[in-house]
């Protein structure tokens, strides 16, 4: 255990080690990396996890699934719907509750904004990451508009605990719809500042383009997902597979890449951004009449057996498994989190490259780290 | 030669790129107004927070200093992390009965994760969001409530 940590010395002269972490600013939360290093080349990488690990898994194994939800909001904080919305899945499979249409509405609307909401503050992080700072800011400007729909209809900004199993918490806000609708028009055009300041400037494409690739067998062999396993060419969408929501009933392109290079890993969130408003176009007008929640017992048992559901997070593939044994709380609760996968990658990933490509590598990949340890 | 031109194609562009960003940045270095964030402190006065914003959990009282609360304790056993803590007490009531009233209904704020479910559960919707943000404090346990006034008792529609 201990060897570990402490990586074994091979070659005192030629090779050494970094530490990097767990709290510096480009690892977005408190993860360790041991990066081996000759001259400035990184030769291999060690991640150490934990520094945040809350045993949310365990903790949900007291919890009732109601109370399970805003447990899992608490995972990947930016993407808190989409968390909220595995579980909620997961319990109506396994009672088989009808959910209202409208509530599937307004969950898909919800999720979708989650996601521009996730990738405006990736993408000012990101461009933090390579020395712009001009960026942190536009993207959490843009952002704010967001939030703000959020927190009147839910209440609040990040963890909003807004799914309940069979429903919502509340119906939305009268004024969302219109906030949605304004917000969109507004980021269509700011969109093109981000391309302006970021895509098309030459410092970034000469950092990132042909900078850490990962070939489409290997992101499939790493269990890469989420935007991050598209930009090798994996066909990995849920929404696209696995319909959930009402993704089956609008159009939309599932973006996928070619060259898995870092460029390549920041347009798929560049383009999935746009694609992202033209699912929440398609809808927000549509939103039929109805309840907000389905009738649901005062007590939630499952039956007892294994349940599985997945959705796609704005990183990834999130899965929840659960083991019932017929109680009000689930006996096993097993989350599957796509940052955990994607973060298993960046070892190979980063080999050969120096370490300043290591910060855009690990930046492309978009990590939440509360979502690795939970 | 090529490679020449290649070059030099490649200064060209990279400029225009460095340009183009550098006009955005200037169109806001020119118009301050568009980028002004909240100037918090400041403008602490005219302040609204939106009227579903979960700042506390409260329990409205009305002009008689009555609440809604009968003490049965479903909010506390759906809290996830024991927030709240019901202590009841007993009455007599003037037909010779003893009757159990809410005593406390202690909130602890410093424990509440806002996720709503006691509102939610709660049978009589004696508990409602609060919209007070600044909790910050410097004794910690002046975030322990009380959430029934004192001498406060239940609303007539309720207890019949
Ligand atoms: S607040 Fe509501 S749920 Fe809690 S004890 Fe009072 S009546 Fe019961
Ligand atoms: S909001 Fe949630 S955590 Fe807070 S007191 Fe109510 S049930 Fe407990």
């Amino acid at each position: 255990m201990k060897e570990d940590i402490n990586p074994p010395v091979r070659n005192i002269e030629e090779e050494y080690h970094i530490n990097i972490g767990p709290q510096h600013p480009s690892t977005h939360g408190v993860l360790r990396l041991v990066a081996s290093l000759k001259g400035e080349t990184v030769t291999s990488l060690k991640p150490h996890c934990g520094y945040i690990h809350r045993g949310i898994e365990k903790m949900c194994e007291k919890d009732t699934y109601p109370q399970v939800i805003h447990l899992t909001d608490r995972m990947d904080y930016l993407s808190a719907h989409i968390n909220n919305h595995v579980v909620c899945l997961l319990v109506e499979k396994a009672l088989e509750v009808d959910v209202p249409e409208r509530v599937q509405y307004i969950r898909t609307i919800m999720d979708e904004l989650t996601r521009i909401a996730s990738h405006q503050l990736w993408w000012g992080c990101f461009g933090m990451d390579m020395g712009g700072q001009t960026c942190l800011l536009y993207g959490m400007r843009d952002r704010e508009k967001i939030l703000d729909a959020f927190e009147e209809s839910c209440g609040s900004r990040l963890l909003h605990s807004y799914y309940t199993p069979g429903g919502l918490m509340k119906d939305i806000h009268p004024n969302f719809q219109k906030k949605v609708k304004d917000f969109i028009k507004y980021f269509r055009k700011k969109i093109h500042d981000y391309d302006c300041i970021l895509t098309g400037n030459v410092i970034m494409q000469e950092r990132t383009k042909g900078v850490g690739i990962l070939t489409k067998e290997e992101a499939i062999d790493y269990g890469v997902t989420g935007p991050t396993g598209r930009a090798s060419g994996f066909s990995c969408d849920v929404r696209k597979r696995y319909p959930y929501g009402v993704y089956d009933r609008v159009g939309f392109k599932e973006i996928l890449g070619t060259k898995g290079d870092t460029f390549e890993r920041y347009m798929m969130r560049m383009l999935e951004m746009r694609e992202s408003m033209n699912i929440i176009e398609q809808l927000i007008d549509n939103i039929p009449a109805g309840d907000y929640t389905a009738k649901m017992k005062a007590v939630l048992k499952l039956p007892a057996g294994e349940y599985y559901q997945r959705v796609e997070s704005a990183r990834g593939e999130l899965g929840v498994y659960v083991v019932s044994d017929g109680n009000k709380s689930p006996y096993r609760m097993k989350f599957r989190s796509p940052n955990f996968s994607n973060l298993s990658a960046l070892d190979h990933i980063c080999r050969g490259f120096k370490i300043a490509d290591l910060i855009a590598i690990s930046g492309s990949l978009d990590f939440v780290i509360p979502d690795i340890d939970r | 030669m090529k490679s020449f031109f290649k070059y030099f194609t490649g200064i060209f562009y990279g400029v225009k790129s460095l340009l183009s960003g550098l006009s955005v940045t200037g169109k806001y270095f020119f118009s301050p107004g568009a980028i002004v964030t909240q100037q918090y402190p400041e403008n602490r006065k005219k302040l609204e927070m939106f009227d579903r914003f979960k700042g506390e959990v409260v329990m409205p009282h009305d002009e008689k200093n009555h609440h809604r609360c009968t003490g049965c304790g479903i909010c506390g056993n759906s809290c996830p992390n024991g927030s709240i803590e019901i202590i009841q007490d007993k009455i007599d009531t003037p037909d010779g009965k003893k009757e159990r009233i809410i005593g406390k209904h202690i909130y602890h704020l410093s424990m509440c994760t806002f996720c709503g479910l006691c509102i939610k559960s709660c049978p009589s919707n004696a508990l409602a969001w609060g919209q007070e943000f600044e909790h910050a404090v410097f004794d910690r346990s002046k975030l322990t409530k009380i959430l029934n006034k004192p001498g406060s008792s239940i609303s007539k529609d309720i207890a019949e």
